[in-house]
Order: C-alpha cells, then structure tokens, then sequence
C-alpha cells in the first residue's frame, strides 16, 4: 500500500513538476503539427517559432529576464485536436498561435473567456481586426482580405490600372479558410470590372484534373490560388502542364513555400505569392541563429530550413510575440507577465524599423502599430517570385497598402454581424 | 464537331486516366484481399513508404539520420550523390519484400484465424506504425520524385486535334497528361504481368488456390505463410508503382497516403476480389466523377468529386452488393 502511495505521489509530483511553469517563466505554447497531410508545412512554421525563443533564452536569457518556456502540442491541424490542446496548456498561457483557421474560430470565444490573447498572423477570421468586438484576438500585420487586394493591386499594376473585362480566376481550398477572400474579391470585382471565377478544391486536393481542364478552356487572364498542403503542389504542377504563364499565377502566402513549388521542378519558374515578411535568410538574425541555436544543437528541426518561407513566418510570429511581451513588461513594471497583461502589451505593440533594424530584421516586415480598435496592423503586402533555378525566393515589390476603401467596410460589416449573433457590445476604444 | 462535345470528350478521356490512377492503388487492395481476406487499410501508406524510401535511394539519403544525429551528435544526411533509378527500384522492392517478410513473422502469424475486423483492425495500427517508421527512416519533409518519367499536356494531340472543332469556334485543342498516359501503359503491363503470374506459375496457381479456399490449400501442402508474404510482397510492388505515379504528380509527402480514399468508391464498385473489377471500377468512377463535375458540378457550387465517387458506388451496391465482379459471398447459418 506504501509503495502504490509513494508511487502515486510520484507520478503527481512529476506531472506538477514537468507542466507547471515555475514563476518568471513565460509561456508560449505552440499548438503546433509535425504530423499529417499538413505537417511538412507546420513543422517549418514551427520550427521557426522555437528557435526565436531558444535565441532569447541563450543569447538574452528570456525576455526582460524572464526564461521562456515553449510547451508544444501536435494538433496535426484538426480542429478538435487543437482545441484539446488549448484546453491542456492554457494554465499560465501568454498567447496562442494555433496556425489553423479552423482552430481559431473555435479558441474565439475561449480565449475571450480565459482572457488569453491569439494571435492569427494572416490566417483566421479577417474581421478580428477589428479591435472593439474582437478584445483578445490580433490579426497583424496582415489578413486574407489584405492578401487578396495586394494581388489584385499587383494584377492591376501589371496591366497598366486597366482590369476591365480581365478573366480572374480563384482556386481554393473548399474550407472556410479558402473561401475567405471570394467576399473581398467579388467587391474588387465590382471596382475594378474584371469577371470573377470560382473554382473549388476539396481536402486533400490530391486530384484537380477537372479543375485545371476547366481552367484551360477558360483561358483565365490571372489565376490567384488559396491552397495548403499538397493542394498547391498539385495546382502549380497542374498549372505547369497546361503551361499557363506562372508569372500571372499568384498564390496567396500560404501557398508560397519552397514546399509548393519545389516538386514542380524548372517549370515552376516564374510562379508569384503575396508576402507580408521578408524572404531568404539575407538579415543579420540569421547569423545569430546559427551562432547560438543551429551550431549548439539546440534547433528544434535539423537546422536545414533556417530562411524558408514558413521558417521565416513562424520566426516572425515569435519575434512579434516576443516584442509584445516586453511591452507588456514595461507597462505593468513586471517581468510575470499573465495573458492580460500580454493583451496590453499586444494592443499598444509599436514596431519601427529602427527596432526591426536592432533585432536583425531590418527591412523584413513593414512597421506595425496596434491599437484598441485596430487589431489588424498596417496590412500589407508585398509579391515575391520564384527562381527555379536558384530555388529561391525574391521580393519584386515593396510592401504596399492593400484597398482600405473595400476592406474597412468588410470588416466593419463582418464583425458588426458576430458581434450581434453573440449579443456582445462594441468596446469603447477612446 | 462542336467544341461542347469536344470538351466532353475530353473530360471522358482524362478520366478514364484518372480512373487509371485511382485502379492502381485499388490492385494492392484487391490482391490481399483476395489471399488473405484482410482488408488493407494500410495500403495507401505502403504507397507512401514505398516512394518515400525510393526517393531516399535515389537522392542518397542516409536512413534514420536524424534518429543518429540526434543520438550520436553527428552530422550525416547524404551518403553519396545518390544512384540510378532502376537500382534504387530494385532496392526499394527488396525493402517491400523484407517488408513483407517481417510483417508476417511479427504480425499476422499471430493473426491466423482470427475474425476480419481484427484482421482489419491490425492493418490500422500497421499504417499508424508505418506512417511514422517513415517519417524516422526519411524525414517528415516534401520530396521530389522523378524517375524520369514524361509529364505535361501533349502537344501532339492538342495540335492533331485543334483543328476538329467547328470554323470560328472557340477550342484550343484536346488535353491529355502524357504522365498519365504513360501510367495508363504501366497499370496494362501490370495487370497482364500479374494475370500472367497467376495463370502460368506454380506460385501463381497456388495463390489462386489460397484465394479459392484457405483450408482446401492447406490439405493439399501449399503454405499459408509463405503465400501471405507473397501476396504482401506483391502488393508492395504494386504500392511502389502507384506511389511512383502519385508522387510524381504531388510530390512524396504524408498525403500520398491519402490517395487510398479514392481507392475505396472503387473497389465498392468492382468488387473486393477481383483484378478486373479494380480497373474496370477505377475507369467507372474515373469517367463518372469527371463528367458529372463538368455537366452539373458547376451548377451546384463544384468540388463535387469526392463525394460523388462514393455516390456512384452506393448506387451500384443498390444492385450488385458484390461489386461488379466480386464474388457473392453466401454465409450458412
């Protein structure tokens, strides 16, 4: 009987001891997935993610002093999973990052209750930029809508302000995330004049010959893709075969990694995505990776990814998150932080580029400025190009506005309408 | 001719080349089921396997290297610059057979008379276990897989047939994936190689008698075990080819797996037991979920696939429960 006590409290005492964030830890769990039809993607994004925080700790010791624990939890991007593991790592949670729009459309009301903030850096409900409705959810720098208008800006560039009577075609994911810009391009449709097609892919999106034979005889002037996982290898191999001129094929940036255009070989040559952070591993924060997480064995993947596309996202949502918590240390004077002094610190979260400049970042992201009621930063973006041969990324724009004058009213519109279903009241932002 | 009907006609042969696709993950199914009853759910993940571990012969890549890295502290990835394609084939049959080998050794020796949701039931915790070994052995990430094959729409038959359409019509010519053409040829050698194995080797025969009646086999000598590893193999083999042709198109990631759901409409379809019924049910469901995608999918909001795969092999299950050519399976009681 002494044995099964002793035992017991053993196992007790290991769980307390191993899930608990001792205080002055802060923590940022990682729902992350390594597994699944999306894991080769999130594994990146993840990766990124832990090695900021790993720099932090081994070159800064945490943040303001505080070390920073990253508990993960592999959701493999199903949504119950992911809720699972919300539930499992909220007790001392700064933030969540869920990386699934289906995810996060579950942990609104969740995080909202636990007063823990999320934060969906260009996935997830646009209309959480909106700051009054949506408290404890942010959405910079950039959202779908803001993707979708960039490209649209980008397209118009490109045939000289003149989209009148151009064939646009959106091929996308048939889940609520795919469907998210078709609100937002139906409007530029109606400003612009150009003719809006829609063409679904349903999950896993493995087979899209129907889809490409479509597309081939209608001859789209610009095809724009809103795709994960092996849905964009499959498309941008697809679009190679028909031999549609990858340059006017413009993919969203979840369908702008070297994972989506590397098994298309030559071919991909040209292929575009809109971005809202920089490309390749060209800035100084890289050199420190390597110095103090890469060369130490201490990277959370093999060290091979460092400056892929979603390597480098998921580097930038830890490096926001970061920023944010030490704001949140300079406001309450504590380096403790709980998730509502970590909202504070996102909602006044000001990022210059004199600070990108000193964090090693200079020129990877634009400014970002959060506020009360604008949850969703500056909302920009920039268009990058794939060369095949190099196998590299390129910036061939500066980062630009998207369409405020459409946008703006969507999320009103969109926010207004959750904020009715849920009988809540808009925040006083004064 | 108009380019309505032209269109059509397209629609119907990119999907008998689809259906194709889908027949050759249905032939593993098909051929274990056959033998031994058991209904493979880990066969889309052997596709997996098999195309993960050819990918890592060709490019040179060190098995289990972060497993040793991590271990050891090492920094090994490549051994080499890699090898030629049909060598790293041959490899990656041998790892299907040695496979297949062990498979019976620790598993389904163990499994002999058991009920075929058991049987059933194993096979899904041997696709959980090889969806990880293979993440172990290879790595987790997006590879590229070329064996060389052509791929890409055919520009001789899209400029041979530009000219069918009627004066002053809108047609760009006829559309066809000369990769696909080229599984088209492989799945017909394929099957005739197999029906030529059963038919005319000593092997070959015992298999169909195993298939025919277990015990009967048995009576007359011919090991259950050796003929499951056989059957195994084989549908190694055939989970190679098909995660050739899939990955060619995708890429050899964790969704290669998935490709068994398309499987599945047509093997209801055909029936569970029969080669022919796996071609002829891919090529049903093939040219019946590309048609109906063209003529009512747009009507109806698209993406209309998937499901209709399945509805299509409900509709058949309505008459034939069997299948097209399954066997009708009469339990006394």
């Amino acid at each position: 009987m002494k044995i099964k006590q002793f035992g017991a409290a053993l196992v007790a005492a290991t769980i307390l001891a191993t899930s608990v964030p001792v205080a002055a830890d802060l923590t940022f769990p990682m729902l992350s997935y390594r597994t699944g039809p999306y894991g080769p993607n999130g594994a990146e994004f993840a990766d990124g993610y832990a090695d900021y925080f790993t720099l932090l700790n081994e070159r800064d010791g945490g943040i303001g002093g505080a070390k920073i624990l990253t508990p993960e939890c592999e959701t493999a991007y199903n949504t119950a999973k992911g809720v699972e593991c919300y539930e499992s790592t909220k007790e001392g949670a700064l933030i969540y990052q869920p990386l699934s729009t289906g995810i996060t459309y579950q942990l609104i009301p969740k995080v909202t209750a636990d007063d823990i903030p999320m934060h969906t850096m260009g996935y997830g409900r646009t209309s959480a930029a909106n700051g009054k409705v949506f408290s404890h959810v942010f959405n910079y720098p950039a959202n779908y809508w803001d993707g979708a208008s960039v490209i649209i800006k980008h397209i118009s560039d490109e045939e000289k302000g003149d989209l009148k009577g151009k064939k646009i075609s959106l091929v996308y994911h048939n889940s609520a995330y795919g469907k998210e810009p078709i609100r937002t391009l139906e409007e530029l449709a109606k400003k612009h004049g150009y003719k809006l097609t829609l063409i679904p892919v349903d999950h896993p999106g493995q087979e899209q010959k129907s889809q490409w034979l479509q597309l081939r005889r209608d001859r789209p002037d610009y095809i724009i893709m809103y795709g994960w996982g092996v849905m964009n290898q499959v498309a941008i191999k697809e679009a190679t075969n028909i031999r549609f001129d990858m340059s006017k094929f413009i993919g969203i940036w979840w369908s702008g990694s070297e994972n989506d255009v590397l098994p298309a070989g030559d071919k991909a040559n040209g292929y575009k995505a809109v971005t809202f952070h920089g490309v390749g591993d060209d800035y100084p924060i890289f050199e420190e990776l390597k110095k103090y997480v890469k060369d130490t064995g201490k990277a959370a993947g093999d060290g091979s990814n460092l400056g892929t596309a979603l390597y480098n996202r998921g580097m930038y949502a830890a490096m926001l998150a970061a920023e944010a918590a030490a704001n949140a240390q300079k406001i309450h004077n504590t380096k403790d932080l709980t998730g509502a002094q970590m909202r504070d610190g996102m909602e006044s979260l000001k990022i210059d580029q004199d600070r990108m400049k000193a964090l090693g970042l200079e020129g990877f992201g634009p400014e970002i400025s959060v506020t009360c009621a604008n949850h969703g930063g500056p909302g920009l973006g920039a268009i990058q190009q794939w060369d095949a041969k190099a196998k590299k990324w390129s910036l061939i724009t500066d980062f630009v506005e998207s369409d405020r004058s459409v946008i703006d009213p969507l999320i009103a519109e969109d926010s207004a309408a959750y904020a009715k279903e849920n009988s809540m009241k808009e925040r006083d932002c004064k | 001719m108009s380019p309505l009907f032209l269109n059509a006609l397209e629609v119907i042969l990119n999907g008998l080349m689809a259906g194709i696709m889908y027949s050759l993950v249905a032939l593993g199914f098909v051929l274990i089921f056959k033998a031994s009853g058991i209904f493979n759910y880990a066969q889309g993940v052997m596709a997996l396997f098999a195309a993960l571990t050819l990918v890592g012969f060709q490019t040179g890549q060190v098995p289990f290297a972060h497993l040793i890295n991590a271990m050891f502290g090492t920094e090994i990835h490549h051994w080499g610059s890699g090898m030629n394609t049909f060598l790293a084939i041959i490899l990656t049959m041998i790892v299907m057979i040695i496979f297949a080998w062990l498979l019976e050794k620790i598993v389904l020796k163990h499994m002999v008379n058991q009920a075929p949701i058991i049987l059933f039931m194993t096979t899904i915790g041997l696709a959980y276990f090889m969806e990880g070994f293979g993440d172990l052995m290879w790595g987790a990430d997006i590879k590229t897989m070329d064996v060389g094959l052509p791929s890409g729409g055919s520009l001789w038959l899209e400029d041979f047939t530009k000219g069918w359409a009627a004066e002053g019509t809108e047609y760009y010519g006829m559309y066809i994936d000369v990769l696909d053409v080229w599984a088209a040829g492989i799945a017909i050698l394929l099957v005739i190689a197999l029906t030529l194995f059963s038919q005319y080797t000593k092997t070959g025969r015992a298999l169909r008698a195993v298939a025919d009646d277990h015990q009967a086999a048995l009576t007359v000598g011919i090991s259950l075990r050796t003929i499951w590893i056989i059957v195994w193999s084989l549908a190694g083999f055939v989970a190679l080819v098909a995660g050739i042709m899939w990955g060619s198109k995708s890429g050899v990631q964790f969704s290669l797996s998935l490709i068994a759901l398309k499987a599945l409409p047509v093997l209801i379809l055909g029936g569970f037991t029969s080669i022919p019924g796996a071609i002829i049910g891919g090529l049903i469901i093939g040219v019946g979920e590309k048609l109906f995608e063209f003529s009512i999918g747009g009507m109806i909001g698209g993406a209309t696939e998937n499901w209709f795969a399945y509805v299509l092999a409900l509709a058949f299950l309505m008459f034939r429960p069997q299948g097209l050519f399954g066997e009708k399976i009469i339990e006394r009681v």
